[in-house]
C-alpha cells in the first residue's frame, strides 16, 4: 500500500467517534433537482455523522427498486455529475459533516477520473463508493489519482467475501469498510437474521484495521441498534428515500426520520 | 463427433478478461465470489474429457448438429456471388442460442448449482435456457422485458410450457437491458446456489470468452463443411448480425486470425441511425461500462445508458460484446447499420427466394449483403442465426 490518506473529514470523524455512527444515503436531485442541498442541510442539522450522496445512474444493478426509481426521477429532473458539482460548489461554507459520493463507474469514466477527483476535492467531497469498480482495476489504474486529490475510495465486503480477500480489502482501504449485510440488493431485506449476526461476529473477530459500517437492510431503530453492536455504525438508504418521497424534505421531516433511527 | 473446443486465437482474452481495451469484470463485490469461481474453473471444467464427451454428444443427438451449410442458389444469383447459409435456425429450439446453454448448464452442474437464472430479449435464449433446465431437471427463472413479453408471446408460452418461471422486467425501457439488470439482481440475491446463464458474449469476464467458445462450434463446422463443398476452408466474407453478438462471435471464431476472411457484422439501425430510435451501437456509441464489461456503449454525454430501439427484440441492446468492440476498434470487422425496413425486406426476400423464413435478427445479416459490393468470385457464408416463426406477428403487419 502507498501512503495512506490521513487528512480527511472521514478519517477525522472516526478518530473522534467510533460507535453508533449513522451514515444516511440520498439520491442527488431527488425528489426535485434543487433538493440536494436542502436534504444535505437537513441531515447535518439532524446530527447524522456522514452523508452519502447518490450520483444517479440509469442502470444501478446493485440497488433495488426504491433507489433505482429515485435515480430515474433525478435523471428525469436533469441531474448529472456536472449539475451535482455545481450544486455542491459552496457547500463547505456551511456543511461540516463528511460527504461521500456513491454511484456507478460509467458516468465517472465519462466525466474523467482525474476531473472527477479534482472536482470532489474542490467542492469538499471526502470519499467515493463505486460498487462496480473492481478493486484490482482501482489499484492498478485509479488509486494514485484518488490519493493525489485526497479522496478515499470505500470498498464493500459481503457475507460471501473470503477472509483472505477481506484482509486484502482492509489493507488497501482507508476510511471505512462498507459491510453489505447480506447477499442482496439495497432495500430488499428487513430485519437482521441469525446468519447475518454470524457474519457480523466473524468480521468483528477479524480485528480489522479499518472501522466498519453496515449497510443494506438498515431501516429502523432496531436494525440500526443491532448493526451498531457489531460495527462502528450503519448506513440507511432506501428507507430514507421512501421517507423523503412520503414526508418531504423539510428540516423537521428529516430530523424526525433521523430520530426514529437513532431513537 | 468433435472432441475439442479450439482455444487459441490472437483475439484471445487476457487473464483479466480484456480484448484490447474492452472487457474486464466490472461487478459489485456481491457478485465477485460467483464470477471469480467461474473464472478460476471454467477452462478446466470445459477441457475435462467427461465434459467434452457430454457436450458434443448433446450437440449431436439433442441439438441436431452439425447444422447444414446450405448453398443458397437463388439468393446467390440475386447478389451475383456464392452465398452459403449456416443453418443455425435448424438447431433444436430454433436458434444458435442452445449451443451456449448446453455448455453452460453442464458448467452449472459441475459447480453444484441448483437454480438457473437468465435474461432474454427475443425469447430465444430464454427458451434455450428453459429447455436445458428441463433436460437436466434444474429450476429456471427467466427475466424478460415486459415489452418483449408482448411482442414475443409464443416464446413466453414455450418457456412456461418447459417449466420456467418468466418474470417481467418492468424497469427502464422494459427490454433486454432491463431484463439483464433484473437477472443480475436476482443473482446478487442468490449467490450460492444459482448460476446465471448469460445468453450473449456480454457481461463480466469470463462470460464473453466462455460463450464465444461454446458458440465457436459454428465456425468450426463451417470450415469443415466449406472445405468439403469448395475445397477451401475459408470464405471471403463471414456475415452475422450483432446485438450482444453471440452468433457472430461463434461464426467469426475460427476466422479471427485469417485476415483473408472479412468479418461482417450487421447492427440494428432501427428507424435509422440518426432517428433517435436505433440500436446501432458502433455508429452511435463510445467506450463505456455496462453489465460488467467495458465495451462500446450507446450513452449520453453524462454516461447514462441510452434506450435502444430495434424491431428485432434480440438486437434491441445498447452495447455489444467486448470482442466485437475490439473487432470494430481494430478495424478487423466491418460493421453495417441495417434499418427495420431493410431487415424486413431481406426477411421477405429470403422467404420467397429460398423457402426459409429467417428470424428478424438474422434478416439484419441478410440485409447487409446488399451493402457489401460483392463480386462474382466472392464466397460468402452468412450465419442464419434463427428461424422466423417467433416473428410472424411482426412480419404479418408488413405482408
Amino acid at each position: 500500500m502507498t501512503t495512506a490518506i490521513t487528512q480527511n473529514r472521514i478519517t477525522d470523524l472516526f478518530s473522534q467517534k467510533n460507535e453508533r455512527l449513522l451514515n444516511v444515503y440520498f439520491t442527488a436531485g431527488f425528489p426535485k433537482l434543487d433538493d440536494t442541498m436542502t436534504v444535505l442541510r437537513g441531515l447535518q442539522a439532524a446530527g447524522v455523522d456522514l452523508v452519502e450522496i447518490g450520483m444517479p445512474y440509469s442502470d444501478p444493478v446493485a440497488d433495488g427498486e426504491t433507489i433505482q426509481q429515485s435515480n430515474g426521477v433525478a435523471l428525469d429532473n436533469g441531474m448529472s455529475l456536472k449539475a451535482l458539482f455545481a450544486q455542491l460548489a459552496d457547500c463547505r461554507q456551511e456543511i461540516t459533516v463528511p460527504i461521500l459520493l456513491m454511484g456507478y463507474i460509467n458516468p465517472v469514466l465519462q466525466f474523467g477520473i482525474d476531473n472527477f477527483c479534482r472536482m470532489c476535492q474542490a467542492v469538499g467531497v471526502d470519499g467515493v463508493i463505486l460498487p462496480d469498480l473492481p478493486l484490482y482495476l482501482y489499484l492498478d489504474e485509479y488509486a494514485e489519482t484518488f490519493r493525489k486529490y485526497g479522496i478515499l475510495n470505500v470498498h464493500l465486503i459481503t457475507p460471501q467475501t473470503s477472509d483472505e480477500r477481506i484482509r486484502f480489502i482492509d489493507e488497501e482501504s482507508d476510511g471505512f469498510i462498507y459491510m453489505v449485510s447480506s447477499a442482496s440488493i439495497t432495500g430488499s431485506v428487513s430485519g437482521i437474521s441469525d446468519p447475518m449476526r454470524g457474519y457480523f461476529e466473524r468480521i468483528q473477530e477479524m480485528n480489522l484495521r479499518n472501522p466498519r459500517l453496515i449497510g443494506f437492510g438498515i431501516n429502523n431503530h432496531e436494525t440500526f441498534d443491532t448493526a451498531s453492536q457489531y460495527a462502528n455504525g450503519a448506513i440507511v438508504g432506501s428507507a430514507f428515500i421512501r421517507h423523503l418521497e412520503k414526508q418531504g424534505t423539510s428540516p423537521e421531516s428529516i430530523s424526525a426520520f433521523v430520530k426514529t433511527i437513532r431513537a | 463427433m468433435q472432441t475439442t473446443i479450439e482455444q487459441t486465437t490472437s483475439f484471445e482474452v487476457s487473464d483479466k478478461g480484456f480484448y484490447g481495451r474492452f472487457g474486464g469484470a466490472f461487478i459489485p463485490e456481491m457478485l465477485y465470489p460467483n464470477v471469480e469461481e467461474l473464472r478460476q474453473s471454467y477452462l478446466d471444467i470445459i477441457a475435462a474429457p467427461t465434459f467434452q464427451t457430454e457436450f458434443w454428444q448433446l450437440l449431436e443427438d439433442y441439438v441436431g448438429r452439425p447444422t447444414p451449410l446450405f448453398l443458397a442458389k437463388r439468393l446467390s444469383a440475386e447478389f451475383g456471388a456464392t452465398i452459403y447459409l449456416k443453418r443455425e435456425d435448424l438447431c433444436h429450439t430454433g436458434a444458435h442460442k442452445i449451443n451456449n446453454t448446453i455448455g453452460q448448464i453442464l458448467v452449472a452442474q459441475r459447480l453444484g448449482k441448483k437454480r438457473i437464472v437468465a435474461e432474454t430479449g427475443a425469447g430465444q435464449h430464454g427458451v434455450a435456457t428453459a429447455t436445458v433446465c428441463a433436460l437436466m431437471g434444474l429450476e429456471c427463472i427467466v427475466y424478460m422485458g415486459a415489452i418483449d413479453m408482448e411482442r414475443q408471446k409464443p416464446n413466453v408460452d414455450r418457456m412456461r410450457m418447459l417449466g420456467a418461471t418468466v418474470v417481467a422486467a418492468k424497469s427502464g425501457s422494459q427490454t433486454l437491458k432491463d431484463a439483464t439488470n433484473e437477472a443480475m439482481r436476482h443473482w446478487i440475491n442468490n449467490p450460492i446456489d444459482t448460476h446465471y446463464i448469460i445468453g450473449s458474449v456480454v457481461g463480466p469476464h469470463p462470460y464473453p470468452d466462455m460463450v464465444a467458445r461454446f458458440q465457436s462450434v459454428i465456425s468450426q463446422e463451417v470450415r469443415k463443411q466449406l472445405a468439403e463443398k469448395t475445397g477451401k476452408e475459408t470464405p471471403d466474407y463471414m456475415v452475422a448480425c450483432v446485438g450482444g453478438g453471440s452468433n457472430a462471435a461463434g461464426a467469426f471464431y475460427h476466422f479471427l486470425n485469417e485476415p483473408s476472411v472479412r468479418l461482417v457484422a450487421a447492427e440494428a439501425a432501427g428507424q435509422g441511425v440518426t432517428s433517435g430510435h436505433s440500436a446501432a451501437t458502433t455508429a452511435l456509441g463510445k467506450p463505456g461500462v455496462l453489465h460488467g464489461s467495458r465495451t462500446i456503449l450507446m450513452q449520453t454525454e453524462d454516461g447514462q445508458v441510452t434506450e435502444p430501439y430495434s424491431i428485432s427484440a434480440g438486437l434491441d441492446y445498447p452495447g455489444i460484446g467486448p470482442l466485437h468492440a475490439h473487432l470494430f476498434d481494430s478495424g478487423r470487422g466491418d460493421f453495417y447499420a441495417i434499418t427495420d425496413d431493410e431487415a424486413l425486406a431481406a426477411g421477405f426476400q429470403l422467404s420467397k427466394l429460398e423457402g426459409i423464413i429467417p428470424a428478424l435478427e438474422s434478416a439484419h445479416a441478410l440485409a447487409a449483403l446488399s451493402k457489401m459490393n460483392l463480386q462474382a468470385e466472392d464466397v460468402v457464408v452468412l450465419c442464419l442465426s434463427g428461424r422466423g416463426d417467433k416473428d410472424l406477428s411482426t412480419y404479418s403487419k408488413h405482408l
